[in-house]
This record gives structure tokens, sequence and C-alpha cells, in this order.
């Protein structure tokens, strides 16, 4: 009878551990089996190529959105990334024993704000400011870089701290010893050290990046043309999905679902260079 | 003691700049907010019933509280059961783990609206249970599911080998010392990753538009439409008419979020303490 038990428990486990398996067969499943027969339909090259998305009239090329999608992880990237590996910096090396206790939640509750939150911050604060500043709209490649640099900055911040701390101390105190300065000896000895951790840090920030949607939707205004400059609006691909998804019908639909295949198939190359960079970093 | 050069003091000054951007966007973002929506915060927002006229977010924390309660209730059991099997039953160098491991980690990676797409395709479409309560948690549960599996499995290793030879030395069989001596003793860190798991129910939008629905009102049932507080927040904006109510609702969110937050930094200080005793 205990051994029936244990074998049928061990068998409950295995199921559970294999949920993981099936959920990931089940998401390339529908998504594909959605997506892929539109693609076809609309032609492979004009779907990702074509520059006009007009579904009224039947046109889907997703080329502005891929563009969109590119441009604002790129913005996101150039302000979150060099704020967020300074600050890691801080943390891990300038930052009183005192001090840290009190910033090291502070920046988790970064992580932990809704991105509707981030959202309604940006739409009230950034883009107003950018409006007044600059003109125009203000919803725009620059409001919705702004607000998802900020919203990468935890993930920065957590991943580049974690792999400077796993710098040995050795090198540190070695470039002490050779007449560096605390300031040199950090920036020129340990962070090189920490190098495959920050870029590690750095592809989990674009994966965020690309990923997010309600923020970006919010800020970002959503015109699906090929965005022309930093104040224009422009629409990512995760907008839109979310944008059209509650109206869209036939053709339409699939088309929509097939942007969210081009979305999953970035977010799958992104993944695998990030196991690729930690698996470098354990041998 | 050397005289600093120009170049130490320029580096010093970044990394302080740095820390200092950091700091003053996360207070703007939040005194912001409570400055902006604590004046708005009334109790005709509380009342049970939304109307066009008084867009109470009641029904929306219902929801919230139903949503995370059902998905923990899918996903929790799953993600535990998942962790027990990797760290106490897989052998080392088995296939199937690291084949697991691997799709963990990319489900980890998927962002939440690929899930919402999903949920919407499978739940909703295929399954026909259209938007609904039900639908979102399902879509929620897979999403968090390997938050809590990594979590575990963390708490799971953290839990010494004396405890399991003990009990196996006493005569327990491996499920026994499973569910008696290892569990109790993994607690707080599983406690953690189920609380850093409502986080992301709670602020999760894009998953559940879809899935889930906007219906502005407490349901019937869990097959009935439902939105949560975040969706509500969304709903607003989009509606563009209440822009006051909208700033209650992200007070409501970010004192949910700084709560679980505390709540979270709270077990894991309970966790080294233990470390340090024991």
């Amino acid at each position: 009878m205990k051994k029936y038990k244990e074998n049928l428990m061990r068998i409950v486990f295995l199921i559970s551990a294999c949920i993981s398996i099936l959920a990931v067969a089940l998401i390339c499943i529908f998504l594909f089996a959605n997506g892929i027969p539109a693609m076809s339909k609309i032609g492979f090259f004009k779907f990702l190529s074509g520059t006009t998305w007009n579904p009224t009239a039947d046109v889907f090329g997703i080329f502005p959105m891929i563009l969109g999608s590119i441009y604002v992880t790129a913005g996101a990237i150039l302000i979150g990334v060099p704020i967020g590996i300074l600050t890691a910096i801080f943390m891990a090396h300038f930052c009183p024993k005192w001090m840290y206790k009190i910033l090291k939640p502070f920046i988790n509750l970064l992580a932990g704000i809704p991105s509707v939150v981030y959202g309604f911050f940006g739409l009230m604060v950034i883009v107003p400011t950018i409006r007044n500043m600059f003109g125009g709209s203000g919803s725009s490649m620059l409001a919705a870089s702004i607000v998802l640099g900020i919203m990468i900055l935890p993930t920065i911040i957590g991943v580049s701290e974690a792999s400077l701390k796993a710098v040995p101390i050795s090198y540190y105190e070695g470039s002490l010893a050779l007449g560096a300065s605390h300031e040199r000896s950090v920036f020129f000895s340990v962070l090189p050290a920490a190098k495959s951790g920050i870029s590690a840090s750095v592809i989990l920030g674009i994966g965020r990046a690309i990923g997010e949607t309600m923020a970006v939707i919010m800020v970002a205004g959503n015109q699906a043309i090929i965005p022309n400059g930093i104040l224009k609006g422009l629409r990512t691909l995760t907008a839109n999905i979310v944008m059209e998804m509650g109206y869209a019908a036939d053709l339409h639909r699939e088309a929509l679902i097939a942007t969210g295949v081009v979305l999953f198939v970035f977010i799958l190359i992104i993944n695998l260079t990030f196991s690729l960079i930690k698996r470098r970093m354990q041998n | 003691m050397k005289k600093p050069n120009l170049q130490s003091i320029f580096l010093r000054s970044i990394v302080y700049l740095a820390i200092l951007l950091t700091v003053s966007t996360l207070l703007l973002i939040i005194g912001y907010i409570l400055i902006k929506g604590i004046p708005h915060i009334t109790l005709d927002l509380f009342s049970l019933e939304y109307t066009s006229e008084n867009v109470s977010l009641f029904p929306a924390m219902i929801n919230t509280v139903t949503m995370t309660v059902l998905s923990l209730l899918i996903a929790a059991p799953l993600g535990i059961f998942s962790a027990i099997y990797l760290v106490e039953y897989a052998k080392r160098g088995n296939k199937l783990v690291s084949v697991i491991r691997t799709t963990a980690e990319t489900l980890s990676g998927i962002p939440s609206i690929v899930y919402g797409l999903f949920g919407y395709l499978l739940f909703v479409a295929a399954l026909g249970w259209g938007y609904s309560l039900l639908a979102g948690a399902f879509t929620l549960s897979i999403m968090i599911l390997p938050l809590i599996i990594r979590t575990t499995e963390e708490a799971l290793k953290s839990i010494p080998d004396a405890y399991r030879e003990g009990s196996f030395g006493l005569g327990a069989g491996k499920l026994r010392t499973v569910f008696r001596i290892v569990l109790p003793s993994a607690v707080p860190g599983i406690l953690a990753g189920i609380v850093l798991s409502v986080g992301r129910i709670v602020g999760e939008t894009a998953a559940l538009i879809y899935t889930a629905g906007t219906v502005a009102q407490i349901p019937d049932n869990l097959m009935s439409s439902g939105r949560t507080l975040s969706i509500h927040l969304y709903a607003l904006w989009v509606e563009g008419l209440n822009a006051n109510q909208a700033y209650a609702t992200a007070v409501v969110l970010l004192v949910i979020v700084i709560f679980l937050n505390a709540f979270s930094a709270y077990i894991a200080k309970w966790i080294s303490k233990g470390k340090t005793h024991g």
C-alpha cells in the first residue's frame, strides 16, 4: 500500500513537471497553426516587408511595426543601459551598507510596478513634457523609449549587480595594490571581468522592452506608418495586436495572430542568445 | 592616501549621477501618482456597482482577488510539484530535466501579450469558454508557472541534505520525507515566490484583455467576463473620460504593489534569520 502511494506520487510529480513542456508545445502549436496560414495567404515576404497596414483594404504589411519595435527597444537600451549599469556599479562597489539596505528594496519596487502604471505615468508626465518642450503631440518614439528605459532599469541593475559581485575580490585588490584608485579598480579591473553577465542583463532588457505592451500603447501614438523621427508616433508589434484584436475578423484577425508569431520568433531568438551567453559564463 | 585625479572624480560622479537618476525617477513616479491620486479616492469608488456616472473600482478589486486566488490554485500545486520532481526525484544528468528547465526558461521569457493571444486562441476560442475569469486564470497560471518552479527549486535546494538523511535514517519513506521534512522547511522560500507571482497577476494587463475581457461588474460566475484593477486603469484610459478616477486606481495598484514588496522583503529577512540560527 505504501509502495503504491510512493509510486503514484512520483508519477504525479513527473506529470506536473512535464506541464511546462506541454505549455510551450501548446503555445507553439496554437500560434503557428493560426498565424502561418495567414502569412502564406498574404505572402510571407509581403507580410514581413510590406510597408502598408490597411486592414479595411486587406493590405497587411507589418514592416512599420517591426521597425517600430526595433526603434523603441534601441531607444530604451540607449537610455536604460548606461544608467542601469552605472547604478549597478554603485550598488556593488560604492554603496555604504546602511544605504544599501534602503536602496535595494526601493529598486526592487521599480520591478514590481505594473506596466499600466508606468504607461499612465508616461501619459500624464512624460508625454506632456515632450509636447511642451518640442511641440507635436508628445506621444512619440522618444516618450516610449523613456518609459521603456525606466522599465528595464531593474532588470539591468539586478543582473549586472549580481555579476559584478561574482567577480573575485582579488581582481579589485590586485588593481589597488598596483596603485590604482578605487574608481579605476572598479571600472578597469572589475567591470571588464563582469562583461558577460552585463551583456546577459542587456539581452534580458531587450527581451523585456520588445515584449512590453501596455506602457508602450499608452505613450507611443500607435500610427501604423514607418516611423520618421523620434518626436513622431509609431506602433510596435505588441501594440498592433492589442489595438485591433478586439474587433478584427477573418484574415485581419489571422494577420494579427501572425504578428504575434513574428514577435514570438523575435523573443525565441533573444532567449536563445541569452542562454548561450549564460552557458558560456558557466564554463 | 593618493590625491584623487580627474579621471577618478569623473568616474565617481557619473556613478553618483546614475543612482541619483534612478532614485529620483522612482520617487517621481510614486510621488506624482500618490499626490494626484489620493485626493480622488472617495467612498463612491468603492461602491458595489459600476455605472457610467460612478466608475467604481470595487468590482475590479473583487475580480483581481478572484483572479489571483484562481491562478494560484492552478499554478501553485503544479509549480511546487514540478520543483519537487526536479530537485528531489530526478536523477542528475537526466535528459528530461534539461528539457523541462529549458522550457520553463522559455516560458519565463515570453511576453504577456503572447500569453494573451495564446489564451485567447486556446481557452476563449478553441475550448469555447468565451471571455471569462476562468480563461484569464488559466492563461495567467501558465505565465506564473516558471516563477513558482524557479523559486521553489531554490528553496528546496537550500535545505541541507542532513535533513533528508536524518528522515531516511529514522525510517521515513521518500514521500514522507518530502512532505513532512523538506517542504515545511522550504515554506518561506516558496511563499516568497508566491508573493512575487501575486505581484505579477495584479499588474498584468496584456494577457487578460482578450482572455478575461473588460466587463466592469462583479461577475455571477467564473465563466463570465470581469476586469481586474490593471485592466480597469487601461480601460479608463481608452475611454479617456475619467482621469481623476484613473489616478485613484493607479494609487490603489501602487499601494498593493508596495505592500507585496514589503511583505516579500519581510519573508527574505525571515529566511536569512533562519539560516543564521539553524
